[in-house]
C-alpha cells in the first residue's frame, strides 16, 4: 500500500499531495464530529430515557414514550428532600468558597509576599489529590473528633468538605482573570482621587466579576454533582448524587432522569446568557478563556508547578 | 503612617488568612490525621489507639488488596492512553481547524459536565447493554455473536474512565495548541520539513503495536489480534498524518499540555471506583472501591486509612517519575 502511494507520489506529486490535504482536512473534521458526539451520547441518552415508561423499577431498557415522569418530576418519594439538599449545600458552598477562594486570588495575584510559593503549592494539592482521599481523609477527622456537631457526620460536614474543595477551583479562575487585568486603570482612579476601597469597588471589582461568576458557577456545578467526597461526609444525610447512587441497584427512577435533563438546561442556558451577555459588554480578545476557565482548563497552569513554586 | 506601612505590609496575609486556614484545617490536617489513623486499632465501639506496632496493617492491606492496586493502576493508565488518542486529534482539530466554531466546540467538549457523573455513566450502562442500543440491534442482525458482552467486564470499566476524564485531557493539550504560534509550523515547512513516510511508518507500526497490545493485555483480550489491529491504524496514521513539522514542532510544544492532561485524567482514574461499581463486577473492583466498602460498610477506620495513604503516595511517586521523564522544568520553562 505505501510502495503504490510512493509511486503515486513521484509520477504525479500535485494530485497526490492535494489528494492527502482533501483527505488530511476532512478526516480530521469527520473525527471531530464523531468525538463530539461521542461526548454529547450519554447526555442524549440520559435525556430520551427520561421520555421512558418501564414497566418496573428499571429504567435501562426502551419501553415506550411517556411525558409521565416529566409532569411530575417529584413523583418519588424523598427526592425532593434530595434535591433540595443538594441545592442547598450547592449554593451555601459556592458563597463561601467563592469568596474565600476570590480573596486568596487577590493576595497571590498583587502582593509579592513570603510564602507565596507554598501557597500556590497549597491551592494546587487539593486538586491533584484523588476525590476518594479527601473524602476519606476528611471521615477520618471526624472520626477522632467524634462528637457533634462533627460526628457523626451530617450536613455540616458536607458544607465544610464541599467548600474545601471548591477554594482551589475558584482560586485558580479568577487568578486566570486577574493577570489579564490592566493595573493603569487603577492607577487612573487613584489619580483622580478615588482611595483603594473606592478604586476596589468601582475599576477593580467589576472587571474581575466575570472571572467571579464563572468561578461561582464551577462551584456551583462541582458541589451539585459531587458524589465521591460527599459519601464520606454525608452520614444519614442524603443528596441527589447519593440518591442516585443508592437507586443504582434497584434501578434509577425515570424522575432521576428529568432532573438531570432539567440540570443541563439550566446550566447551558445559563452559560449561552452570561457568554452572549459578556460578548455584548467587552469583546476580549480571547474569548475562549473565559469559556476555558469556567471549567477544566482552569486547573492547567497550576499543573505546571515549576514556574511557580 | 507607622501603622499604615504595617497594614499594607499584612494585607495579603489578611486576605489569605481565611481561605488558607479553612484549607490547612480541611485539607492539611486530616492528611495528617489519616496518617495516625492507619496506625490505630480498636473499633468505633470500644474506641481507637494509636500505636507504631500496628505497622502490620499496611503489610496486611498491601498483601490483601493487591490485585485492586495493580487493576487500578492497568485500569487508570489504560484509560488515560485512551484519552490521550481521543483526545489530541480533537483538541488539534479545535485548534488549529476549530475557526469560528472554536467556542462553540469547546462548549460541547465541557458540556457533558453539566451532567451528573453518575447519570453519564449510568447511561453508559443503558448504551452498552448486552441487549441495549448498540449491541440489540447488531445481535439481532448477525453481526454479532449473542452471547458477546461489553458490560460487566474490564474494557466497560476502561471506557467509563475514559469517557468520563476526557475533557481533564483535551483541554489542557488545547490549550497549549492554541498558545502555539502557527509560523513556526510555516517556518519549519520552508525549511523542507515535509511528510515523513518511512519514520512515520515505522514509528506509527511500533507505538499502534504497542499500545495495542498493552490496552489487549489491560482488558484481557486477545493480545496478537489487538497488536495487529494498533499496528494497522498505527501504519495508516503515520503514514498520512504524521508530518516532520508535527513531530518536530507541533507535538513537542504541545507536551506541558499532554503532561497536565495526563495528569489530570490518571489521578482521578487510579482512585475512581464509581465506573468499577456501576459497569464492572466484583472482578473489577478497583482500590477505591476497597477504600469505600471498608469505611463506609465495615468502619474498618485502619486499614482503609493505610490503603488511602498508599494510594495517595504511590500516586505522588508516579507523579514525581513521571515529571523527570518528561522533564517538565524544561519544558514549563519554555512556555
Amino acid at each position: 500500500m505505501s510502495g503504490s502511494a510512493s509511486v503515486a507520489l513521484s509520477e504525479r506529486p500535485s494530485a497526490a499531495v492535494r489528494a492527502g490535504r482533501f483527505l488530511h482536512r476532512h478526516l480530521i473534521s469527520v473525527y471531530t464530529a464523531f468525538a463530539i458526539l461521542y461526548l454529547m451520547l450519554p447526555v442524549a441518552v440520559m435525556a430520551l430515557f427520561s421520555f421512558n415508561d418501564p414497566p418496573g423499577k428499571s429504567n435501562v431498557i426502551w419501553h415506550s414514550f411517556s411525558l409521565k415522569a416529566w409532569l411530575d418530576p417529584f413523583g418519588v418519594p424523598q427526592l425532593f428532600d434530595v434535591v433540595q439538599t443538594s441545592v442547598a449545600v450547592a449554593f451555601l458552598s459556592t458563597i463561601v468558597a467563592t469568596a474565600l477562594g476570590t480573596l486568596i486570588a487577590l493576595a497571590l495575584v498583587r502582593y509579592g509576599f513570603r510564602g507565596s510559593a507554598l501557597t500556590n503549592m497549597l491551592i494546587f494539592l487539593p486538586m491533584a489529590t484523588p476525590e476518594i482521599v479527601l473524602g476519606a481523609s476528611l471521615l477520618t477527622l471526624f472520626v477522632a473528633i467524634g462528637q457533634p456537631p462533627f460526628f457523626p457526620t451530617n450536613f455540616l460536614t458536607i458544607l465544610i468538605a464541599h467548600i474545601m474543595f471548591n477554594i482551589s477551583y475558584v482560586v485558580v479562575t479568577v487568578r486566570a482573570r486577574l493577570y489579564g487585568f490592566d493595573r493603569h486603570l487603577e492607577e487612573a482612579a487613584m489619580d483622580l482621587g478615588a482611595n483603594e476601597l473606592t478604586t476596589f469597588w468601582k475599576v477593580t471589582f467589576p472587571i474581575i466579576l466575570p472571572g467571579i461568576l464563572a468561578a461561582a458557577l464551577l462551584a456551583f456545578s462541582l458541589s451539585i454533582d459531587d458524589y465521591v467526597i460527599t459519601s464520606f461526609t454525608a452520614g444519614r444525610t442524603s443528596t441527589f448524587p447519593i440518591f442516585i447512587w443508592g437507586s443504582a441497584r434497584i434501578g434509577v427512577p425515570v424522575q432521576v432522569n428529568v432532573i438531570g435533563t432539567a440540570f443541563f438546561l439550566i446550566a447551558v442556558g445559563f452559560v449561552a446568557l452570561t457568554t452572549i451577555l459578556q460578548g455584548r459588554a467587552n469583546r476580549p480578545p480571547k474569548p475562549e478563556k473565559s469559556l476555558g476557565a469556567r471549567t477544566v482548563a482552569a486547573p492547567e497552569p497550576t499543573l505546571a508547578p515549576a514556574p511557580e513554586a | 503612617m507607622g501603622a499604615r506601612r504595617w497594614l499594607i505590609r499584612l494585607t495579603p496575609y489578611l486576605l489569605l488568612a481565611p481561605g488558607v486556614l479553612w484549607l490547612l484545617v480541611f485539607y492539611v490536617y486530616p492528611s495528617i490525621q489519616m496518617f495516625i489513623s492507619s496506625f490505630w486499632s480498636g473499633t468505633l465501639e470500644t474506641g481507637f489507639t494509636f500505636s507504631f506496632d500496628n505497622w502490620r496493617t499496611y503489610a496486611d492491606a498491601l498483601d490483601r488488596y493487591e490485585p485492586q492496586f495493580v487493576r487500578s493502576l492497568v485500569y487508570g493508565g489504560a484509560a488515560t492512553i485512551i484519552c490521550f488518542l481521543i483526545a489530541y486529534p480533537l483538541a488539534y482539530a479545535i485548534a488549529f481547524r476549530g475557526g469560528r466554531y472554536k467556542n462553540v466546540l469547546l462548549f460541547l467538549v465541557i458540556a457533558p459536565f453539566f451532567t451528573s457523573f453518575l447519570l453519564r455513566t449510568q447511561s453508559w450502562k443503558i448504551i452498552l447493554g448486552d441487549d441495549g442500543i448498540l449491541f440489540g440491534p447488531l445481535k439481532d442482525a448477525g453481526f454479532l455473536p449473542p452471547e458477546f458482552r461489553v458490560l460487566a467486564t474490564p474494557a466497560a470499566v476502561i471506557a467509563g474512565i475514559a469517557y468520563n476524564f476526557l475533557p481533564f485531557m483535551t483541554l489542557p493539550i488545547y490549550v497549549s495548541l492554541e498558545k502555539l504560534d502557527i509560523r513556526l509550523v510555516e517556518a519549519a515547512r520552508d525549511l523542507y520539513a515535509g511528510p515523513w513516510r518511512p519514520g512515520g511508518i515505522v514509528a506509527g507500526i511500533v507505538v499502534g503495536a504497542l499500545v495495542g497490545a498493552g490496552l489487549a493485555a489491560a482488558m484481557s483480550y486477545d493480545v496478537v489480534v489487538m497488536a495487529a489491529i494498533g499496528l494497522v491504524v498505527g501504519l495508516v496514521i503515520g503514514a498520512f498524518f504524521v508530518s516532520e513539522s508535527f513531530l518536530r514542532v507541533v507535538l513537542p510544544l504541545s507536551l506541558p499540555g499532554v503532561f497536565a492532561g495526563s495528569l489530570l485524567t490518571f489521578i482521578p482514574a487510579m482512585g475512581d471506583f464509581v465506573n468499577a461499581q456501576i459497569l464492572g463486577t466484583s472482578e473489577t473492583r478497583m482500590i477505591g472501591n476497597v477504600i469505600q466498602s471498608r469505611f463506609l460498610q465495615n468502619n474498618d477506620y485502619p486499614t482503609a486509612a493505610a490503603l488511602s495513604f498508599i494510594l495517595m503516595a504511590a500516586i505522588l511517586a508516579m507523579v514525581a517519575v513521571y515529571a523527570k521523564i518528561l522533564g517538565t522544568e524544561e519544558l514549563t520553562s519554555a512556555r
